[in-house]
């Protein structure tokens, strides 16, 4: 008997559920033959907005858990990603990649996973410091986390690329919201199914597909949004303005590939250093 | 006319459930831009009553609280002030204190809010102490438990009695129908109806205090009851939705349906209040919004 094939409809990820855009707007995504693919949300910046409503909302929840319940929960993204592997290979594979291509860029995601997983409850023993002082003080420095970060994904590598991104920022305590590629977004949404089975709190990881040149003014200008990260050439001189007008975090990560090390952390992690007085009991001679 | 004779003259007016759902999607789905929008926020806020009702509220949180009706946001001149702080009895004078020449109004909230479970000369007494304080402004509490148990007499003598007190000493009245207790849109309207037969200032959703407080479905039938009374009567009646409004978005939402139903005359902080804490930053970052262009975020505005 002949079956109607049952296509997926990619929506967007906003505060653990998947809206459709509030623009009601679509673009296409095509394979390199021509034929297409999906069709795709073409988010605006409204639903950019409501996705930095719940990412705050989020933030402090997602900070206040303890490294090792963060690092538990990234580690169960790449257990549930490592379990669909299969079909993120193929959903990759329809977008023109080869099959080994495809293999990798999985294989790769579920790593960088598990790479900052692992990272968690470390990268402050590494980062924080025991300052020199002149005075009878211990001057401690420590990292917090930035608040809301708002990323622009690469345009390469859908499903890699974004947890590139998005793995450090959350590593560190952070929300965020992300722009996933344009071309290539179909396993970013997908990835979504993987996040909202994974424990992480809804509000923490929101992911929009569509322009890039439409949604990084907002993203530069929104006085809620603590940080910008851009791994995709782009970035228009206004919105890099703006960045500056709000003092924002700015981390530019478009010039190189995007590798897996612990400063990508530190890119949203706030220094903050503390005195205090050293304890002397003087006149403490031995009475033996 | 006694509360009897009062009583008799109450017709029930069903309401048509479907009808209100249908007519607030419609009333939701019309959005207001630019300046339209500004000016609708704008009246928003010159019709907030700042509200704290804590156990835990302190003569400096109301001096606080004062302030910022006064000051809403220095960064951005021409905002109105606030229309009225509201508090508990016991915080009126250092309300007053505070506001001394601003215009800004006090309300307070007496019968033994927030249950209304006292004897009638406890709540009078209450509400004696509020006027002598010197309230602008009195919010009372119906009796709901009597008020399910059919004693609308009851309900209604406690109304006049509270309304007689208040009128006497040039205070406004509010009478807070506590809708979320009162079980349908039907019982909405039939204690709406009580409520204004005694001729209050204003009818009032809710305490703020049980989780299912103010919604656009049960304003639009207090909003209702309101039009036919002053059809009936000519006695106008303002409305106070409290608790639960907290976008701007919304509150304009609110407005439309105020101008729908009972026309432009309502639309002043004489006749119309949102009793809200949270409303006010969230209004004033849509405005600050409207004038950067760029969304705003809590920490730039004053803590109320």
């Amino acid at each position: 008997m002949s079956r109607l094939n049952i296509q997926k409809t990619y929506k967007l990820f906003i505060g653990g559920k998947f809206p459709r855009t509030e623009s009601g707007r679509s673009y296409s995504i095509e394979n390199d033959k021509g034929a297409l693919i999906a069709n795709m949300c073409h988010a605006s910046r409204k639903d950019f907005r409501n996705s930095v409503v719940v990412a705050r909302k989020a933030q402090a929840g997602w900070a206040g858990k303890t490294a090792f319940n963060r690092s538990q929960i990234l580690y169960r993204l790449a257990e549930m990603l490592e379990a669909r592997s299969a079909s993120f290979s193929e959903e990759i594979q329809l977008l023109g990649s080869s099959k080994s291509d495809a293999d990798k860029e999985v294989v790769d995601a579920i790593d960088t996973l598990v790479y900052y997983a692992g990272w968690c409850d470390k990268y402050t023993a590494l980062f924080s410091s025991v300052n020199p002082t002149a005075s009878a003080h211990f001057n401690f420095t420590v990292h917090e986390p930035t608040g809301v970060v708002a990323a622009v994904a690469p345009e390469q590598n859908g499903l890699l690329g974004l947890v590139q991104i998005i793995a450090p920022i959350i590593c560190g305590g952070n929300t965020t919201v992300v722009l996933a590629s344009n071309t290539m977004g179909t396993s970013a949404i997908s990835f979504a199914e993987v996040v909202q089975n994974s424990d992480v709190p809804g509000g923490v990881i929101n992911i929009l597909t569509g322009v890039m040149s439409e949604l990084t003014p907002h993203m530069a200008s929104h006085m809620d949004v603590n940080a910008l990260v851009i791994a995709r050439i782009g970035l228009s001189d206004e919105s890099r303005d703006a960045v500056i007008e709000n003092v924002k975090r700015f981390a530019d990560w478009s010039t190189s590939e995007v590798d897996s090390n612990p400063y990508r952390i530190l890119d949203f992690q706030e220094a903050k250093s503390t005195w205090h007085p050293v304890q002397t009991s003087t006149g403490g001679v031995s009475g033996y | 006319m006694n509360s009897h004779e009062l009583l008799g003259q109450l017709r029930v007016t069903p309401v048509d459930q479907m009808g209100v759902i249908d007519r607030i999607a419609r009333i939701k789905s019309r959005s207001i831009k630019k300046e339209a929008k500004l000016s609708g926020l704008e009246k928003v806020l010159s019709m907030i009553d700042l509200t704290t009702l804590e156990g835990a509220d302190t003569e400096n949180k109301v001096r606080q609280l004062s302030y910022k009706a006064m000051h809403l946001h220095d960064g951005y001149d021409g905002l109105p002030t606030v229309a009225a702080i509201c508090v508990y009895p016991t915080m009126i004078k250092v309300a007053k204190q505070t506001l001394a020449g601003s215009g800004v109004k006090v309300a307070s909230v007496a019968t033994y809010f927030p249950s209304g479970q006292a004897d009638m000369d406890v709540k009078i007494a209450e509400t004696r102490y509020a006027i002598e304080e010197g309230a602008d402004e009195v919010d009372m509490v119906i009796s709901r438990g009597k008020f399910l148990e059919g004693e609308y007499n009851y309900v209604l003598d406690e109304i006049i009695g509270i309304n007689e007190l208040c009128h006497a000493h040039d205070v406004r009245l509010k009478v807070i129908l506590e809708t979320g207790e009162l079980g349908s849109l039907d019982e909405v309207r039939r204690a709406s109806d009580i409520a204004l037969l005694a001729n209050p200032d204003f009818i009032k959703t809710s305490t703020g205090k049980i989780s299912q407080a103010a919604n656009m479905h049960v304003t639009l039938v207090m909003l209702q009851a309101i039009r036919d009374h002053f059809d009936r009567t000519g006695v106008q009646v303002g409305m106070k939705p409290a608790g639960g409004i907290s976008d701007s978005k919304s509150a304009l939402h609110y407005l439309r349906m105020v101008k729908e139903i009972l026309g432009e005359e309502w639309l002043t902080n004489e006749w119309f209040r949102f009793g809200a804490s949270r409303l006010a930053n969230e209004v004033l970052m849509q405005i600050i919004k409207q004038e950067t262009g760029s969304y705003q975020a809590a920490q730039y505005f004053s803590k109320d």
